[in-house]
């Protein structure tokens, strides 16, 4: 194990955000889900007792009838905002104090960094560019990504949960989201940030990084293994096994939710349907291409004269 | 003219000093009780007639006492506080229901815009100049390193809060009717957050910057249709002198237009849209029945 190779990743100044991103997520993961499983215990009892159903308050937060249900902003709420104020300023400074912003050489175009990163946030993009052509990892796919998040609203059509943590009222919702969020992009993220060395290879924690290493890895695009040449062979075959890939995953989630949520099928409009599924299929899509590229050494699924996919 | 002066003071001096100076009386308790008899109408305009001065008065127009008619002015009377409502939920400000993520990210806003525009006051956005300026600010200026770093970091941590602030919402239904719209100005907000951390990125104009930046800016030339190496790119026209690469760098390559460019977007035009966004978001809130909860849970049995 090369310790000091992942302290460097570790230590280098811009990449400190990302521990603290990884300390944050799972605490308010933690914060979150303890107020959800909360939430469905109470729910569950409610279920089971119409007559507390009339009567409970219907929160997990103290309670007590003489309470008046709001309070004042003044000074509630304000003096929690300027706690929060100050608490936020004086860790500022503190980090501000103790961690310098890196500053490299002047900027040389003829001295190519290896690797040469985006800023870390967009990590997980880069890490896209492993598995697609740049115009999808960079364009769609953020495109979609942005597209999806604002879909969201008007394709939940559950009325259960607002205004409150819930897993057993939400789970596919809340699934979705936590794959995508945690999965597509937090560890896309650490993957491309603490994983990927020189040439953009792939550096196991503790591997040391080597300049001189050489990629013996080969890849082949899918329709190569299934010895199909020619342009417009490999075009039909790539559609096809898209559309049938589209389409198996499309119709699995379908059964899935016949049989676990019947009513939220009922519940959505023929176009919300579509437009739920055609986002949820794009996302299986790049888990395949992922682990196809990763596992089996598959470049391309669709291959054609102007553009791969 | 030194005489004249001299004059003058003194005898402006005489005309003030002679009321504080009473006669002498026999014993010193008296003496005492005479200024405090004197320092009791300043004693009473400290301990609360200033309120009731025409000045005061016209910049506090109520009382600080702990009234709810007060308390409720105190914020709708205040133009900075008047975003918030008189009341709200008892459960909303618990700190473990919203973790304040959405007012930490726009404090963390404020403290940008605040040490932005102080790190303005030393910076030129020139080929050259730029990487020397941030040396003067880490060694000259008189706390630059500090102002440098903190702008940094917080840009860094509104990232992560805005993506925290973002799972809040969605883990709490926030985004349900009837907040569906809000949810899209705020999808919106992340990606000018991220935006406005990328084109920060270029400004030191050193390896880091200027790679991170090339690569992230080659992603636009493979632009479909727009893009001169995207699907459709160059049988519609597009080189590497025309595309919409071209039009975000101002050139072909990461240089001083790029750099020009990237501080235009950064200090000026994506915070104005950034702010205008923010602004709906707050209004939005307040016009869509203040923040979600902590609602009372709902049961399936009695969905409609």
């Amino acid at each position: 194990m090369d310790w000091e190779q992942i302290w460097k990743l570790v230590a280098l100044p811009d990449n400190v955000p990302i521990v603290l991103l990884l300390v944050l997520l799972p605490f308010y993961l933690w914060m979150a889900f303890s107020q959800a499983f909360k939430n469905d215990r109470l729910i569950a009892r409610l279920e089971a007792d119409p007559d507390l159903r009339k009567t409970h308050h219907r929160t997990t937060f103290p309670h007590h009838p003489s309470w008046a249900p709001t309070v004042h902003v003044w000074p509630h709420l304000l003096k929690r905002e300027f706690i929060a104020m100050i608490i936020v300023t004086a860790f500022m400074i503190v980090w501000s104090i103790c961690l310098d912003a890196p500053l490299e050489e002047p900027a040389n175009p003829n001295l190519t960094m290896n690797p040469s990163k985006a800023p870390w946030y967009f990590l997980g993009l880069q890490e896209l560019l492993v598995y697609f052509d740049p115009w999808i990892a960079g364009v769609v796919l953020p495109s979609i990504i942005l597209g999806g998040l604002m879909a969201i609203p008007y394709i939940d059509t559950n009325p259960l949960g607002n205004g409150y943590y819930t897993w057993k009222q939400r789970k596919f919702a809340v699934g979705t989201f936590l794959f995508g969020f945690i999965v597509l992009w937090v560890v896309m993220v650490v993957i491309g940030t603490f994983i990927r060395g020189p040439g953009w290879l792939w550096f196991w924690p503790g591997q040391t990084w080597d300049h001189h290493r050489v990629d013996h890895e080969v890849n082949y695009d899918l329709h190569a293994y299934f010895g199909i040449e020619g342009t417009w062979p490999t075009f039909f075959f790539g559609l096809g096994f898209l559309l049938a890939l589209g389409g198996i995953t499309g119709a699995l989630t379908h059964l899935f939710l016949k049989k676990c949520y019947p009513r939220m099928l009922q519940s959505m409009s023929k176009l919300q349907y579509i437009v739920m599924m055609q986002f949820w299929v794009f996302q299986i899509i790049v888990v395949v291409k992922v682990i196809a590229r990763l596992v089996f050494h598959v470049k391309n699924f669709w291959v054609t004269p102007w553009f791969n996919v | 003219m030194s005489h004249d002066d001299h004059g003058h003071g003194h005898g402006h001096g005489a005309g003030t000093e002679a009321p504080e100076a009473p006669p002498v009386n026999d014993t010193e308790g008296s003496l005492l009780n005479a200024l405090r008899a004197k320092a009791e109408p300043l004693k009473k305009f400290m301990g609360g007639e200033y309120k009731e001065t025409q000045v005061w008065k016209s910049i506090f127009r109520h009382k600080l006492d702990k009234s709810h008619r007060n308390r409720s002015l105190a914020v709708l009377s205040n133009v900075f506080l008047h975003l918030h409502p008189a009341r709200i939920n008892r459960n909303a400000v618990r700190y473990n229901f919203t973790w304040g993520m959405g007012g930490i990210t726009f404090y963390l806003f404020v403290l940008l815009t605040l040490t932005g525009t102080l790190l303005m006051f030393y910076f030129h956005p020139s080929k050259g100049q730029a990487y020397k300026d941030i040396m003067y600010l880490q060694n000259d200026v008189p706390f630059g390193n500090l102002l440098r770093n903190m702008h940094r970091w917080s840009a860094h941590a509104m990232v992560i809060t805005t993506w925290i602030h973002m799972m809040r919402v969605f883990l709490t239904g926030s985004y349900k009717p009837p907040r569906e719209f809000n949810w899209n100005i705020g999808v919106l907000l992340l990606l000018f957050t991220m935006l406005l951390s990328f084109t920060g990125y270029l400004l030191p104009d050193d390896q880091l910057g200027f790679w991170a930046v090339t690569v992230g800016t080659n992603m636009a030339r493979a632009t479909p249709i727009l893009g001169h190496e995207g699907p459709l790119g160059p049988e519609l026209g597009f080189t590497a002198f025309n595309d919409v690469r071209f039009a975000l760098l101002g050139g072909s390559v990461v240089d001083a237009n790029a750099l020009l460019r990237a501080y235009i977007w950064h200090c000026i035009a994506i915070p104005i849209i950034a702010a205008v966004l923010m602004i709906v978001h707050f209004w939005r809130i307040r016009k869509d029945g203040a923040i979600s909860g902590h609602a009372p849970v709902m049961l399936e049995s009695e969905v409609k």
